[in-house]
């Protein structure tokens, strides 16, 4: 009573001064409050620590209170707030702080005033930032303490530890073990996503040696369906699709990518060089072509080619693409808001966007040229046959060197002064092209296949006697060009030039051009497949000729043939008369371009890519036959050349020996070897990075301040040595102080397995990500996989010889009461596969599945109306697969971004737009009408009856249970085998009395409509019938497609 | 497009399991088209309609009540000439073959043309219809008869001048892909009404697909029940509907007697409810086998019906699209659109616009009159648009429009909107919008509004934040509420 009556003359003789304060101006945060708070509240509650949850340094935290959940300031209001009145209040219970020097009457009363006066906390002040830094996802993982438990004979691993020590504090128990054939269909669906076959099943069961279970995770991690199954889940994250999406959705080659994943997996490629690759693998020392094609992972964005896009837009949308790529499948978190404004839950500013951004704003939009191992073995014998063609020819002409150099002094200058002419461009047409430094002209965005731009320029050159056309090479074309077919060639059906005097347009005439030159004059040869444009005409490409015959059918072609079609070529037209304009002359060139197909919508163009004009006085100009990197080496002092260019020089001077001609000719011979190739999406670092800047709103017109690359600042930094470049970034990325990373990673290995990730919300670790069930498993997890190298196998080893990921998954009602979503873990896992794995498991258990890994992606049949409009944009081109090819694995269907094969989109496969790390898992009708009634589902119901008839013993209960076996491993019930039975004898019950046509239930092609569909041999058409009946009631069972 | 948070949103498999233990004839626990079986089945169980609000597709109430409860969407791709058809320009017919103003089109950008191009007239007159007055083209006869019933707003604009991204805009609300639709947003704050068929169907017609394919119908990160099911109006109105050959309807039928026999028998070793739910999709796939077909047959129409909008049997249009739209409505689909892609008039303007109105024009009329004497417009919208408009400048010399992002037309009608209403201006050249503006995210919102929902609650969470149709933008135009 006493000690609360001096408080209230302390309070009392305080309000006067505190009346006066708050008349004055309301005390202020930095000022007054945060130093108070800082020496009496800080300590046990603040950033290191909150005593019973409560947090006073951060505004947001302070306001929503601690584990009371009453707000431990409510502005406006200090009477009702417990910082106030517990500073204040005397009782031992309640005080704060507990012990400790107490706050003076007058900081008490600024409190107070301060909360009365609303509790202003300014922005930069409210410690959000602090918060946001300290999110338990942005620190490191350490490695916690495995946790001790009481039915320690149940934990098989570590992570048995951290499953059981929770269920223990639920007071639940872990289910059983599920039963052997259980768990190797399990582990096989989920290590290689294809059921085991029943051999496989009772080998398993059978082997009741120690280490049974160890050596089937090791036979299935050895198989190559390995990575055909894991590289899957990735293929999500890294959106990948074989189309370039938007309206055109035209087809594009990254299949090597596709199969470089596989690949990477299945030789355990580690985790942390796996990224490496990806983002920066052409920045490697000494990258091979598979680093090149890794780095297909940037490349998998959209392209948007319609008519009248600006490509630089694009660019940029497939740059945000990227970033957020590489947020969402490899850090772990949304950074995709941050291109407009500063995160607003994470602390990730905007300018740290743009630094990231530009890390990765280095590269060329690259389509390079890719073989497979194959190929590349033919490539090599080709150029050793050709080295030691060319080192016979040295050798057998000691004086070779003084020849070649004599030659040398012929063409070293006979080239005539060209003047590079910079045009005004057209874009009318769709193209869009773009004048570039050296005076040439990109075309980029829409390809018409068939137009005639027109480029208009001024000249002040007094004489002109001759054009020059220049098709050069670029990264950005495919195959680097020179022209914008899929194989970088080009076709220029007719060439003309219009004259007039400066300044009298109204003079404006066709100059006559009486002779045309090429580097290349390839011979007259039709158009290839993809450039019929239904007219039926007989069109070809051949010499130079052709551009200045007036004939719309004929064009000049730049196909030398695989391996050296991607070169540098050149064409020179002379004027009949050479053109004099004192004032200058207004010269206007149309290059009509229209040897393409007739699907403008289509990859049929065969247009020119990169070219440039010039003109000179010279009216003797022909074509420089000598090609540019020869005219290169030879501009190199001849003591200085590398021996490269000396073999370049002579590889092009002994096609001008006379004496040479039969060697010469073996050459051209060994060239027509070269095989074709394909081509990938890839990064190919430019010579100096582009310039980023922080652009408003995400708006790329509206560049605001120039931002140099550099990685968020709340994140650990760039390594003390390294440059800041896109390689140091992917280093960065998967350095072990990245907090995200490795946890991003074992997360989603975890939801592979369990169905949803230890963090649910797996493509965001941030702050507003969902908790973690286990953080400290998660985090142990992270910090064990890094210390086994970041292996992946090694994570998949831990993981499944867990006792957690063995156990049953059959579920009573109370534990599905208490724990719907198997968040603890009580169970295993249990649910329906992924799209592609429905499709391979009717595949494989109808024994039509085609094994063979990697390889263009194929296209099982669809109804033609879906490629056609109006339900595609534009045609597309579907080439239905035959033979083995139809019944490739799901994951290689060629995947049209706007047209989804439809069987794997029900299936809630996603179609590429974006990165997904996640995939929804919904049950739906439409899945039912794939299953039953889709003609490859229809077919597996067929082969199953077939291969069940054949392979069985021939006792309609074998046969039962041998179908039934293929689908789901284990035997069926004799509940089961009696419904099954029932429905088999009703069918072919039905079948005899000519109820259902058995004919057309058991045949597949069209070819089986005149001969009867085989039966296997001991087995009746009506039998075959029932049978497949059977096989397609088996096909569609829940547990078919469900892993348990 | 199917990567999302969650798998039923809202659905407590709980609930799933409470249901198993009733063992309710063994179907309709959980994930889809449970609603639609309650309703019908006379063995289902009290307690299971009350778990029909687990069903991601059950119908559900919007914040407020709605004046609309399905939507008509009569998507125009390719973007229709608002100068020829919805807003008469004298100015421009007056300045026909001149340059615009220079300041006008500074900073503009074309897809095509130098914007710096002469301005092309109207190629087609206008006159005043109905007693609002609303002026219309000559080339849409039908819809002048109609003008009273309808709204228009010739103030839209948007931010996107190529077709992919502006149809992507206009149809999930955001120029990047990934987006869920409006219809996918519609079904999702709503629920599905029908009994045997998807909530949200879409059907094509015109010289092309869609720019931007399935993602104009896509669910993006809602789960994939609300995407939009794409279905035709000839052959197999769903693709896989039919039996395989030699698969009678009672093999079928006995099919699914044994899957669900055995589905069963698993369940109750298993105890996984989403077995259950399984074999009640297989249900309703057998159910839509059925009542699919029926209703793509437009035989069963009326023969003033079919001259009505046009339709002719057997013949697939858009004018049997539009009756098929009704039919789908009818039978309780949430949300039809139909894409009609042959706008895009960069040349041949004059001929090609007749020829679109002549296969437009009738069957979008009498949309609106066939609804209205069935009672049915009151609360349903319809609403007629592309993704942009067309310059006031020519393309192709004397007989084409490029594409224009800052003002179009669009016409809506029913469910809450302020009949015989046109809404706002664009400048005297029709170049931009300038009185009464609206946005597609205004548009969507306001359209959101009428079905029953605050745009700004209709949310989704997705990557830590909650996402929205209009993003962080829209506002209702109150203008167009009735």
């Amino acid at each position: 009573m006493r000690r609360s009556c001096s408080l209230l003359a302390i309070v009392l003789a305080a309000a006067t001064f505190a009346a006066r304060a708050v008349a004055d101006e309301p005390p202020d945060y930095a000022r007054d409050i945060r130093p108070i708070l800082a020496k009496h509240c800080f300590q046990c509650h603040g950033a290191e620590k909150q005593n019973s949850g409560l947090r006073l340094d951060v505004r947001s935290r302070a306001l929503a209170g601690g584990e009371s959940g009453q707000a431990a300031i409510s502005p406006g209001k200090s009477g009702e707030s417990p910082v106030a009145t517990r500073i204040a209040s005397g009782d031992p219970e309640l005080m704060m702080p507990p012990d400790g020097e107490r706050l003076s009457a007058r900081e008490v009363e600024l409190v107070r005033a301060w909360i009365d006066a609303g509790a202003r906390w300014p922005e930069e002040r409210a410690g959000e930032e602090l918060l946001k830094r300290s999110h338990w996802a942005f620190q490191p993982p350490g490695r916690p303490e495995v946790p001790a438990v009481r039915a320690g004979d149940w934990v098989r691993n570590p992570i048995d530890n951290f499953v059981l020590a929770r269920l223990e504090a639920e007071g639940l128990a872990p289910s059983a073990e599920a039963d052997r054939m259980a768990l190797v269909r399990r582990l096989s669906l989920d290590l290689v996503g294809l059921p085991p076959s029943i051999a496989e099943v009772d080998a398993f069961v059978a082997d009741n040696t120690e280490g049974a279970y160890q050596r089937a995770i090791e036979r299935l991690l050895a198989s190559p369906h390995y990575g055909e199954r894991w590289a899957r889940h990735w293929l999500d994250a890294a959106r990948y699709a074989d189309s370039d999406g938007y309206e055109k959705d035209k087809s594009r080659q990254v299949w090597f990518y596709r199969d470089w994943a596989i690949n990477a997996l299945n030789r355990d490629l580690p985790y942390d060089q796996f990224v490496i690759e990806q983002i920066a693998g052409d920045l490697l020392p000494d990258a091979s072509q598979d680093r090149f094609v890794a780095t297909g992972f940037l490349r998998n964005a959209m392209t948007n080619e319609e008519g009248g896009i600006d490509p630089e837009q694009f660019r940029m949308e497939a740059m945000f693409d990227r970033m957020d790529a590489i947020g969402k499948s490899i850090l772990g978190i949304t950074i995709q808001c941050a291109q407009c404004h500063n995160h607003k839950y994470d602390p990730l500013t905007q300018e740290d966007y743009y630094r990231m951004f530009a890390l990765l704003n280095d590269a060329h939009e690259a389509n390079i040229a890719v073989y497979t191992p194959q190929e590349q073995l033919r490539k090599a014998d080709l150029v050793r046959q050709i080295d030691r063609i060319e080192a016979d020819l040295k050798h057998h002409t000691p004086d070779w060197a003084e020849r070649m150099a004599a030659w040398e002094a012929t063409v070293r200058d006979n080239q005539p002064a060209w003047t590079v002419v910079r045009p005004e461009l057209d874009s009318s047409g769709g193209t869009k092209h773009t004048l570039q430094e050296d005076g040439s002209i990109l075309a980029q965005g829409y390809a018409p296949t068939k137009h005639s731009p027109k480029f208009t320029v001024q000249t002040e050159a007094p004489s002109i006697a001759a054009f020059r056309l220049e098709l050069l090479t670029d990264p950005n074309l495919p195959l680097a060009g020179p022209g914008r077919s899929i194989w970088g060639t080009a076709a220029l059906t007719e060439f003309e030039v219009e004259a007039a005097p400066a300044g009298a347009p109204e003079k404006r005439q066709k100059v006559k051009l009486k002779a045309a030159t090429a580097d290349v004059n390839p011979p007259e040869t039709p158009l290839a497949k993809i450039f019929d444009d239904r007219s039926g005409k007989r069109r070809v490409t051949g010499p130079i000729a052709f551009a200045l015959d007036g004939n719309g059918e004929t064009a000049w072609g730049t196909d030398a043939g695989p391996g050296r079609r991607n070169q540098p070529r050149k064409a020179v037209f002379v004027a009949e008369t050479p053109i004099a304009n004192l004032a200058g002359t207004v010269l206007t060139f149309t290059l009509a371009q229209n040897h393409g197909g007739w699907n403008s919508d289509d990859n049929q163009n065969h247009n020119l890519g990169r070219f440039r004009l010039s003109i000179t006085p010279a009216a003797d100009a022909v074509a420089d036959p000598l090609p540019t990197y020869v005219r290169e080496a030879l501009a190199v002092p001849a003591a200085e050349r590398t021996p490269r260019q000396t073999d370049a020089i002579f590889g092009f001077w002994r096609t001008t020996v006379p004496d040479w001609q039969e060697a010469n000719a073996r050459i051209e011979e060994l060239w027509r070897e070269h095989p074709e190739g394909s081509s990938q999406l890839a990064m190919i670092a430019r010579d100096k990075p582009r310039d980023t800047h922080l652009l408003k709103r995400g708006d790329f017109l509206k560049p605001d301040r120039a931002v140099a690359p550099g990685v968020p600042s709340f994140l650990h930094p760039l390594a003390a040595d390294a440059p800041p470049t896109r390689l140091s970034f992917a280093r960065w990325l998967v350095d072990r102080r990245s907090p995200t990373t490795a946890r991003a990673i074992v997360n989603r290995v975890w939801q592979g397995y369990f169905g949803t990730g230890l963090v649910s919300t797996s493509e965001d670790l941030g702050t507003q990500s969902e908790p973690p069930s286990h953080p400290a498993l998660l985090d142990w997890l992270a910090v064990e996989f890094m210390d086994r190298g970041w292996s992946m196998k090694q994570l998949h080893r831990l993981i499944l010889t867990s006792a957690t990921y063995r156990q049953s998954s059959r579920v009573a009602p109370d534990l599905l009461a208490r724990d719907p979503y198997n968040r603890l873990l009580a169970r295993g896992p249990r649910f329906r596969v992924e799209g592609e794995v429905v499709r391979d498991i009717a595949l494989a258990a109808s024994g039509l599945l085609t094994e063979r890994i990697g390889g263009p992606s194929v296209f099982p049949p669809l109804p033609e109306f879906m490629l056609l409009p109006p339900v595609s944009y534009g045609p597309k081109t579907w080439p239905a697969s035959t033979g083995e090819d139809r019944y490739r694995r799901g994951l290689y269907t060629f995947r049209y971004r706007s047209l989804p094969y439809p069987v794997l989109q029900t299936f809630d496969a996603p179609n590429g737009d974006f990165s997904c790390v996640r995939r929804a898992r919904s049950n739906t009708p439409l899945q039912a009408l794939v299953t039953l009634n889709e003609p490859i589902s229809v077919e597996c119901a067929r082969a199953l009856a077939r291969r069940t008839l054949a392979e069985s013993e021939k006792t309609d209960d074998a046969r039962l249970r041998y179908a039934f076996r293929l689908c789901v491993a284990r035997p069926p019930s004799s509940e089961e085998t009696a419904a099954l039975s029932k429905f088999y004898e009703q069918q072919k019950e039905r079948v005899a009395a000519g109820w259902v046509n058995a004919w057309q239930l058991v045949a597949d092609k069209e070819a089986d409509a005149v001969t009867p569909p085989a039966v296997p041999e001991g087995a009746t058409p009506t039998e075959l019938a029932a049978w497949t009946a059977v096989a397609r009631v088996l096909l569609n069972l829940d547990e078919t497609i469900t892993k348990e | 497009m199917n990567c999302q948070t969650y798998l039923y949103r809202g659905q407590d498999p709980r609930m799933l399991a409470r249901r198993w233990f009733l063992r309710d004839c063994g179907v309709g626990l959980g994930a889809m088209a449970l609603a639609q079986l309650l309703g019908t089945d006379a063995c289902a169980a009290p307690a299971a309609v009350a778990s029909a609000a687990n069903d991601p597709l059950a119908p559900r109430a919007p914040h407020h009540p709605g004046k609309a409860k399905r939507v008509i969407f009569l998507f125009m791709a390719g973007a229709p000439s608002h100068l020829e058809l919805f807003d008469y320009k004298p100015q421009l017919a007056k300045f026909d073959g001149t340059l615009p103003p220079a300041d006008l089109i500074k900073e503009y950008r074309a897809a095509f043309i130098n914007p710096s191009s002469k301005l092309l007239g109207p190629k087609y007159a206008f006159a005043k219809h109905g007693r609002c007055g609303a002026e219309i083209s000559e080339l849409l006869p039908q819809l002048a008869e109609v003008v009273d019933d309808i709204t228009i707003v010739r103030s839209c604009v948007t931010d996107a001048f190529n077709h992919a991204p502006g149809q992507i805009l206009m149809n999930t609300g955001s120029q990047q892909f990934g987006r869920p639709s409006f219809g996918a947003w519609t079904l999702y704050g709503l629920g599905s009404e029908s009994q045997n068929l998807p909530g949200f169907i879409v059907i094509n017609s015109g010289k092309k697909g869609p720019s931007g394919g399935n993602s104009n119908w896509g669910s993006g990160f809602l789960p994939t029940v609300y995407q939009g099911v794409a279905f035709r109006s000839g052959g197999d109105p769903v693709l896989y509907l039919s039996n395989p050959p030699g698969v009678d309807s009672q093999l079928q039928r006995e099919s699914l007697d044994t899957i669900a026999q055995l589905n069963r028998m698993r369940l109750d070793v298993v105890g996984d409810p989403e077995i259950a739910t399984r074999t009640s999709a297989f249900e309703l796939a057998y159910r839509m086998q059925t009542a699919a077909p029926e209703l793509v047959d437009l035989s069963r129409e009326s023969a003033e019906t079919l001259a009505l909008y046009g339709a002719e049997l057997g013949k697939p249009s858009f004018a049997n699209n539009c009756l098929l739209a009704r039919r789908l409505i009818e039978s309780g689909v949430r949300f039809v659109q139909l894409f009609h892609e042959s706008w895009d008039q960069h040349g041949n303007l004059k001929q090609d616009l007749k020829k679109n109105c002549q296969d437009t024009d009738r069957a979008s009329a009498a949309l609106v009159k066939d609804l209205k004497r069935r009672g049915l417009l009151d609360d349903t919208l319809v609403i007629w648009g592309g993704e942009f408009g067309r310059t006031p400048m020519a393309q192709d010399g004397d007989n084409g429009r490029d594409h224009h992002p800052n003002a179009f037309t669009m016409w809506m009608a029913g469910g809450g909107l302020k009949p015989g209403l046109t809404l706002g201006s664009t400048d005297e050249l029709g170049f931009n919008a300038v009185e009464d503006v609206v946005h597609v995210h205004d548009l969507h919102a306001t359209l959101l509004h009428l079905l029953g929902f605050d745009h700004t609650k209709l949310t989704h969470r997705f990557q830590g934040r909650d996402f929205r149709l209009t993003d962080v933008h829209g506002r209702v135009v109150e203008k167009l509420l009735a």
